[in-house]
């Protein structure tokens, strides 16, 4: 029966280890751990929560960059296509300042051209006026010998020229 | 296989003995060797080399009816010597083993003796590295910063005690378990270190400590008033007034009594199962250990075979008490837990009225 009958002395060892090990464990051993591996396991799960988070935002800055990409690239075939248009417009433009401007000179050209010409035509009216009279006086000078011949034909002469001479300057 | 083994080799063994002459004288020895390892005693027995006994001598601290308190080394109680009037009890005699005292009246009568035993003396080395153990760890956490990486040894102690505290404690008694989990944390592993300790058998280990009933009775007595002291109202209504047809509970307490009995023969299971079990396993180990010096009489070729199968066996058998003391300092806390979890009823259905 000593298998089955506790001896006193080591009940009394056996209380006193038990006891001092269970009171400095319970407040300097266990808690500790346990409270630390909580704590770590928050802190593990809070970690992952906040890096679910940052995944997630940075999901979203990733989407909003490529939006803001788009709209750029939409943006510069725009300022292209403007440019391009702006451009054509400007050369359009200078072509067509261009033409007016020779077409102007042309003009002026043309009038002066003419303005020569009208002068050199009535100088030429003139010369050959002159000649003509220079030829007719000395036709006439030998056909009209007397006096008489000679007034009325000169009567008849002016008249003619004044007409003529009317007639011009009613043309222009 | 080995069961096999065995049987075939146990007659054997019986019909020889059988025929040794000093067989007998033999056999009685070897009982003592295992009562010697497996019981207390006053000194710490290693070895004994050429007949001469290696021990520790521990102090004998005991209490006389005459003069009051001695201390002297167990040195001088060995070999059946006496000192100052005490003297260990023989075989035979009552108190067997004990240390005994003979009065003015010519009396024998057991002291008080709470001497340092070789169990006394395992179980505080065994509390020592516990504490060392635990504090290690807890100083560790207390000392790094916050939320670093624990090394493999703090780890593999942290995966040890959060399992019990996650899997025993908080599974058994749920919502308020960290009032309790020091205790049973602490239940767990002193358990867990004697039971280990006490399989390995050389100087600090080899105490036979958990298998010794003095030890599981403190045990399973602080269960028994962690149970009790933080008992629910509605825990003791149980035991008192259970939900029981009433001609079982008043003209004779039938139920209550019951439960009244149950409430002292749980722990009383607790105590016995892990007493049995390590009892039965260091009386195991040390049987098949000493088949080698049983058969060394019968003869060479009996006692090489006999010298292998002890091995293997010896060894079998080690590996086995190394699971049944994680098994048992398990048993004992996950009992603990769900007594302690059912001393705290909380979604109790109420009386059909």
């Amino acid at each position: 029966m000593a298998l089955l009958t506790p001896d006193f002395g080591l009940l009394f060892w056996m209380l006193l280890n038990f006891l001092i090990v269970f009171g400095i464990l319970a407040k300097f051993g266990f808690p500790v751990i346990t409270s630390m591996v909580s704590e770590r396991r928050d802190h593990i799960s809070k970690s992952l929560q906040a890096a679910e988070e940052a995944t997630k935002k940075l999901e979203n800055v990733r989407q909003e960059s490529l939006a803001i990409l788009d709209e750029a690239r939409i943006q510069q075939t725009e300022i292209i296509k403007k440019a391009i248009a702006d451009g054509e417009q400007i050369v359009r433009n200078a072509q067509q300042k261009a033409t007016e401007e020779t077409e102007k000179q042309l003009e002026a050209a043309r009038r002066s051209i003419d303005l020569q010409k009208e002068k050199a035509l009535s100088e030429i009216n003139a010369q050959v006026a002159l000649l003509s009279i220079d030829i007719a006086e000395k036709i006439l000078r030998r056909q009209l010998d007397n006096r008489e011949q000679q007034e009325t034909f000169a009567l008849q002469m002016v008249e003619e020229t004044e007409n003529i001479r009317r007639k011009r300057s009613h043309k222009r | 296989m080995y069961i096999a083994a065995a049987m075939l080799l146990a007659p054997l063994c019986a019909s020889a003995e059988a025929h040794g002459g000093d067989g007998e004288e033999k056999e009685l020895a070897i009982g003592d060797i295992i009562t010697e390892h497996i019981f207390d005693s006053y000194w710490w027995h290693i070895t004994t080399y050429k007949e001469h006994h290696i021990s520790i001598y521990l102090p004998v601290i005991v209490h006389s009816e005459g003069d009051g308190w001695h201390v002297f080394s167990s040195r001088h109680l060995a070999h059946g010597e006496a000192y100052k009037g005490f003297r260990i009890a023989q075989k035979g005699e009552k108190h067997e083993g004990k240390i005994v005292a003979t009065s003015a009246a010519g009396e024998v009568y057991r002291p008080w003796d709470i001497s340092l035993t070789k169990n006394a003396l395992a179980l505080t080395i065994n509390s020592v590295i516990m504490l060392a153990l635990f504090l290690t760890v807890a100083r560790w956490y207390k000392r790094r910063p916050k939320n670093s990486t624990p090394s493999k040894f703090v780890c593999a102690v942290e995966m040890f005690v959060m399992d019990v505290e996650e899997d025993v404690v908080h599974a058994s008694i749920g919502k308020d378990y960290k009032r309790y989990s020091p205790y049973l944390l602490t239940a767990f592993f002193f358990i867990l270190i004697n039971n280990v300790m006490g399989i390995i058998p050389i100087f600090p280990g080899g105490a036979n400590t958990t298998g010794n009933i003095a030890i599981t009775f403190v045990l399973a007595f602080c269960t028994l008033i962690a149970v009790n002291l933080f008992g629910n109202r509605e825990y003791w209504k149980e035991v008192f007034w259970p939900d029981v047809p009433v001609w079982l509970k008043v003209p004779i307490p039938i139920i209550p009594l019951i439960e009244l009995f149950g409430i002292f023969s749980k722990p009383f299971a607790l105590m016995i199962r892990l007493l049995a079990n390590i009892f039965a396993g260091h009386t195991v180990i040390l049987a098949f250990t000493l088949l080698v010096f049983i058969t060394a009489k019968i003869g060479v070729g009996i006692n090489v075979g006999m010298t292998v199968f002890s091995v293997v066996l010896s060894i079998i058998m080690i590996c086995l008490e190394f699971l049944v003391a994680y098994i048992q300092a398990y048993v004992f806390t996950l009992l603990s837990a769900v007594f302690i979890g059912l001393s705290r009823p909380e979604h109790h259905v109420a009386h059909k009225k």
